[in-house]
Formats: structure tokens, C-alpha cells, sequence
């Protein structure tokens, strides 16, 4: 049997191998170009983690204690639980139309934890303490614990039902794979935002209102990397997307109107009630509105993370793929700094604002270091990488 | 008139004193307009201050720690000589970096007397930590006996969400201990060892701080803590977390 499958394969490797060398030389560059910057994030986390020391390289400190690689880690996974969630309307849930983007979904929905995890790995000051502590001295009472392990379970769900999408006759197994896949992706996802929503201390993110919103954002992402990374595909593999992917996207930028105009009120109420709560979370939502992160807010966020995706995806009539992808792209870039601005403002208001006192009467204030920024590269080269070599070798994940 | 302290008879289980507070509270409000203290104009402020200013959190009819170490801090004494700093430093090892206890600073312009005053803060060892509670892998713990929020160094991962939902910012990650360090009321040093007292209380020389047992009826805390006649308040009494560390003046 071994023999046999030895057999198999090694065509099978071979073939792939022979895909990804022929893909071109705009493709090998930026095979090339991802696998450094991929090397150069991990070296500078490790420097950081293990040569400098996390309080000398990155620039997160005592009263701003997570921030970029967070915000980063929050951005893969939560695109991860949105790829899964859109894709599996089709494979999983029955809705036909969405069906022709369960393989390439799935992919990416693993690439897309994997991306976050190297991120949170460099990030953690004891990567290889949490991998025993994790296990042999849990806390059921802590998000953070159930967020780790359920997105950990999460892959290893979403990598049968891959493999089982992989192989003919194994439909049934696939969609029991990938319902388990998508159960806990939400609930790792909504465990997310309760890591936020569950800080008592912190009223910016303290409330019901992060675990909600945290599925809603992921949907949205989801939709955008699933049009963003198809339309790449059909570039990378030089072969215009067929009928039924097509009509895939249609509904997808359809789903991604909806999605988008909830966001709108969900925006709109969080901006309102959080202006007449705690003075601590009104003077972040200032921050958001007309302080220190009026441009992210307002230009990222609002303009770029809501309503041109909005426009774009209405004016497409979902059927114009390059407006389409477009949108993607803004989206992608502009929910990038999204989260990088839920995880920061929620810490720039000091823990004593109230008291009054002189040595917290000024907002906390953070700009990532050099090497936060490359850790970040590397986890986007991981993406992309994984994305780039994941088309050749899965021949564009053809039936 | 009747006692409804509990003086630690039931100390097994920590009781919710929702029922309690508020008797105590309508108490402490139907004093206050038989004494006619809500008529005064002037005193207005004084009033809404009060109403929120004693800490009835702290009046329990029992301590679910023995002993339940708490800190009382007679805020008004404080003079910012920064001498409980430098000894918390020395006994702990704190380095340059980071901070177990530092004394914050208000400045009150309109005041008609001092201008500036002096809030020494630390952890709280809060009866609810969040720190506790979001912790993955449980290298902070509420300590079964005597209630002081301690640290597993070698399980900590470092991954700072107890540095996220500490309301007092009283953690920071220690580079030599490889784990976030903590205002453990000198525990490892100190009464692990025998000694009755913290090392920054010891070293005031205004008698701010003041070190005990608050289950014990006869001790300087309890007796500090449960009294009307004079304001006692704990810090961010909102957040839930119920913190052991009460301020007091006058």
C-alpha cells in the first residue's frame, strides 16, 4: 500500500513541482520576494524574543502591552472564520451558488489562521511555554484560552474536510469535517472578541458588543479575501473564471452589500453609545473621531472600510470583477488598520483617566517599531506565499 | 442596635452582601437627612461624594481568606517622599523598568488649602481579578489561603492579557524573572518568612499605609476600614473587580 502510494505520489510531487517552476517570472519573483521577506519576519521576531528582548525591539509597553502583532494576529484569523463561514454557505450549509469556492476557501482559511499564528508566535514573549502551559494548565474561565484552542482545533477540522475535498467520494465526510470547521471558527472567533469584550477595566471594549461585531467584520473580510484571492488566481493561472465561479462571486458581492450596510448601523450605534458612556470610553471614541486617530477612523475605517467598498460593490452590480476586486483591495488594506485601531485605542486612555491624576492625564501613545513591522511582513509574505505555491500545486483547485 | 457585621464566623464561602449594602446604604442616607447634611446647599458635592465614597464593598459578613490581607492607605498623609518605593525596589528586585507601587500625584487648583495631593496605588488583589480570569494558563492565581494575587513564573507565556485587564495597571513584564512581576504584598520576601509587615509600609514614615489581617476584628485594618464616622473608598469601585486596597483621609 505504501508502495503504492509512494508511487503516486511522487508524480503527483512532481507535477506540482513542474507547475510551480513553469508559473512564470512575475510569478517565481514574487515567490522569490515573499520567501525572503517570510525569513526576515521570523528573524526579526526571534531576534526580538530571544536577542533583544520584546521591550527593547517592538514598542508596546507597560500601559499599551498589545498592540500591532495583535491587531495583525486578530486580522488573519478573523479572515480566516469569514473565508470559512462565506464558503461554507455553499459546501456546507447547501447553497448551491457558493459551492464552487469551497476548495480554494478552505485553503485559504487555513493559510490564513497559519499567518496569524506565526504573527502571535513571535509576538508572545514564551512561544514554548504556551504550547505546554496551553495543555497541562488550562484556564476554562479564560478567552484567550478557549480563542488559542479552538482556532488550533479549527485547523486541524478545516485541514481534514481540505483533504477530504481533495479526494472523490468523500463529499459526506467533507461537510461533517467542515461544519466542526466552521462551529469552531465562530466560536473561536466570538471567543476573540470576547478576550476584548470581557476586560471589565476597559471600557472601550468592555460589552456585548465585540463578540457580535467580531462575526459581522469576519463575514465582511471574508467575502473581500475571497474575491480578492480568486480574482489573483485567475491572473496566476492565466484562465478566465468560469460560469459558476462567476456567479459565486456575484453572490458574494452581494452578501458583501448586506454585510456591509449592518456594518453601517453597527458603526453608527457603537460611535453613539460609547460617546455618552465612561468618560474613559468617550475620550477613546474622541480619539477615534477627532484626536489622534481621526485620519485612521475616518479615512481607514469609515471611508475605506465601509462606504467606497459599499459604493463600489453597488455601481459593479456585482458583475464587474476588476470594481469588484477593487473593493477587495480597499477593504482588505483599510480592515488591516481597523483592527490595528480597536486593539490601540482601547489602551490609549489611561487606566486612572478618572482619578484626575498628572501622571495619566495625557492619552498613551504607540507607532510600531522596525521590527514590529517586519514580523508583520512576514506573516503577509506567509499568506501570500502559501497562496502563490497553494494555485500550482492544487492546479487552481480545479474540480 | 443590632450587629450585622459578621466577624469572620463564616468565613468558608465569600457571601454576595447585595442586601446588606444597600440596608447600610439607606442607613447611611437616612442619617444623613435626619442630620440635615442634604439641606446644606453648600455641601452638595460633599453628599454625592459620600454616596459613593464609602467602600461597602469592604463591609462583608465574612473574609474568604485567613488571613485576608488588605492594605489601608490614609491618603492624606502621604507626603510623596517615595521611601515606600525605594523599598518595595530593595525587597523585590524591582528594576529600573518597572514599578509595584508608585504614588500618583493631583493637582487641584480651585482647592482653598493644598493644591496637591498623593495617591499611592499598587495591585489591588482584587477578590474578582480579571488578571485571574483571563489568564490561559493560570500562572497568576488568587492564592487559596491568603487571598494575595500570586505569580507561577514559570508558566507565565508572557502573552500580557493580564497586563490588559488589570484596571490598576499594576503588572509589568520582568525580564530577569522571565514573567510578569507583581505586588505580591511582599510575600516572597518577606511573610513568607516571617515577617508580619510589607516592606513599603514598614518604610513610611507617615504611617500611610497600613498592613494587615482585615478578617481580624481587633486588627488596625478592620477596625480603619469598618467605621462611618470617616470616608473609605477603593479605586475604580465600578470595574467589579473588589479590590482589598481601601483609601481613607482625615
Amino acid at each position: 500500500m505504501a508502495v503504492l502510494d509512494k508511487a503516486l505520489l511522487s508524480p503527483a510531487i512532481k507535477a506540482a513541482y513542474n507547475r510551480v517552476a513553469s508559473g512564470g517570472r512575475l510569478y517565481l519573483s514574487l515567490v522569490i520576494i515573499f520567501v525572503i521577506l517570510l525569513l526576515v519576519g521570523i528573524g526579526s521576531g526571534i531576534y526580538a524574543l530571544f536577542i533583544a528582548g520584546a521591550r527593547h525591539a517592538y514598542a508596546t509597553y507597560r500601559e499599551i502591552p498589545v498592540a500591532l502583532l495583535i491587531s495583525t494576529y486578530v486580522f488573519f484569523v478573523v479572515a480566516s472564520t469569514g473565508i470559512c463561514l462565506v464558503s461554507s454557505l455553499g459546501h456546507v450549509f447547501g447553497i448551491k451558488d457558493f459551492s464552487p469556492l469551497a476548495k480554494r476557501s478552505v485553503y485559504l482559511a487555513i493559510v490564513t489562521i497559519l499567518s496569524g499564528f506565526l504573527v502571535i508566535g513571535l509576538e508572545i514573549e514564551h512561544p514554548f511555554r504556551m504550547a505546554l502551559y496551553n495543555v497541562i494548565s488550562p484556564n476554562f474561565s479564560s478567552n484567550i484560552w478557549w480563542m488559542g484552542t479552538l482556532y488550533s482545533l479549527a485547523v486541524v477540522f478545516l485541514t481534514a474536510e481540505f483533504i477530504y475535498l481533495l479526494r472523490e467520494g468523500r463529499h459526506k465526510q467533507a461537510v461533517i469535517a467542515g461544519f466542526l470547521g466552521v462551529v469552531t471558527e465562530v466560536a473561536a472567533n466570538s471567543n476573540l472578541g470576547a478576550v476584548f469584550a470581557m476586560m471589565n477595566g476597559r471600557p472601550f471594549w468592555y460589552g456585548p458588543y465585540f463578540p457580535v461585531y467580531f462575526v459581522l467584520s469576519a463575514l465582511i473580510t471574508g467575502c473581500a479575501f475571497i474575491i480578492f484571492f480568486v480574482f489573483l488566481a485567475q491572473k496566476i493561472n492565466r484562465k478566465a473564471i468560469d460560469n459558476a465561479t462567476g456567479r459565486a462571486l456575484e453572490s458574494v458581492g452581494k452578501l458583501a452589500v448586506l454585510l456591509l450596510a449592518i456594518m453601517m448601523v453597527f458603526t453608527f450605534w457603537k460611535i453613539m453609545t460609547t460617546s455618552v458612556g465612561s468618560p474613559s470610553a468617550a475620550a477613546a471614541m474622541q480619539a477615534l473621531l477627532t484626536g489622534p486617530y481621526a485620519f485612521n477612523f475616518w479615512v481607514l475605517e469609515i471611508s475605506g472600510g465601509i462606504i467606497i467598498p459599499f459604493i463600489l460593490f453597488l455601481v459593479s452590480r456585482q458583475k464587474n470583477l476588476t470594481m469588484m476586486f477593487a473593493a477587495s483591495v480597499i477593504l482588505i488594506f483599510s480592515i488591516f488598520f481597523t483592527r490595528l485601531d480597536m486593539v490601540v485605542v482601547g489602551q490609549i486612555v489611561p487606566l486612572y483617566w478618572e482619578l484626575g491624576v498628572v501622571e495619566y492625564s495625557q492619552l498613551h501613545r504607540y507607532m510600531p517599531s522596525v521590527a514590529e513591522i517586519l514580523v508583520v511582513l512576514g506573516g503577509v509574505s506567509f499568506c501570500a506565499l502559501a497562496f502563490l505555491l497553494g494555485e500550482k500545486i492544487f492546479d487552481g483547485f480545479k474540480k | 442596635m443590632k450587629d450585622i457585621f459578621d466577624h469572620g464566623e463564616n468565613r468558608e464561602k465569600e457571601i454576595p452582601e447585595i442586601p446588606l449594602d444597600r440596608e447600610r446604604r439607606e442607613f447611611l442616607k437616612m442619617g444623613l437627612v435626619i442630620t440635615g447634611v442634604l439641606a446644606g446647599g453648600g455641601i452638595l458635592s460633599l453628599v454625592s461624594n459620600v454616596k459613593n465614597a464609602y467602600a461597602l464593598d469592604a463591609f462583608r459578613s465574612g473574609y474568604p481568606y485567613k488571613p485576608h490581607y488588605a492594605m489601608v492607605l490614609r491618603q492624606d498623609r502621604c507626603i510623596d517622599c517615595k521611601r515606600c518605593m525605594d523599598a518595595c525596589v530593595a525587597t523585590n528586585s524591582v528594576p529600573d523598568y518597572g514599578w509595584r507601587t508608585m504614588i500618583l500625584k493631583r493637582k487641584i487648583p480651585q482647592s482653598v488649602d493644598q493644591i496637591m495631593e498623593f495617591i499611592p496605588i499598587l495591585c489591588n488583589q482584587c477578590n474578582n481579578p480579571p488578571c485571574v480570569r483571563t489568564c490561559p494558563t493560570r500562572a497568576t492565581y488568587k492564592d487559596k489561603i491568603h487571598g494575595i494575587v500570586m505569580m507561577n513564573n514559570k508558566k507565565c507565556i508572557g502573552c500580557k492579557s493580564c497586563m490588559m485587564a488589570c484596571p490598576y495597571n499594576a503588572r509589568y513584564y520582568n525580564e530577569a524573572r522571565k514573567a510578569i512581576d507583581k505586588c505580591d504584598f511582599c510575600f516572597e520576601t518577606r511573610l513568607s518568612r516571617g515577617l508580619k509587615n510589607v516592606a513599603c509600609a514598614e518604610a513610611c514614615p507617615a504611617d500611610v499605609r497600613v498592613f494587615g489581617d482585615l478578617s481580624d476584628t481587633a486588627g488596625r485594618v478592620f477596625q480603619m476600614v469598618h467605621q462611618l464616622q470617616k470616608p473609605v473608598w477603593v479605586l475604580r469601585e465600578d470595574v467589579g473587580a473588589k479590590p482589598n486596597i481601601f483609601y481613607t483621609k482625615g
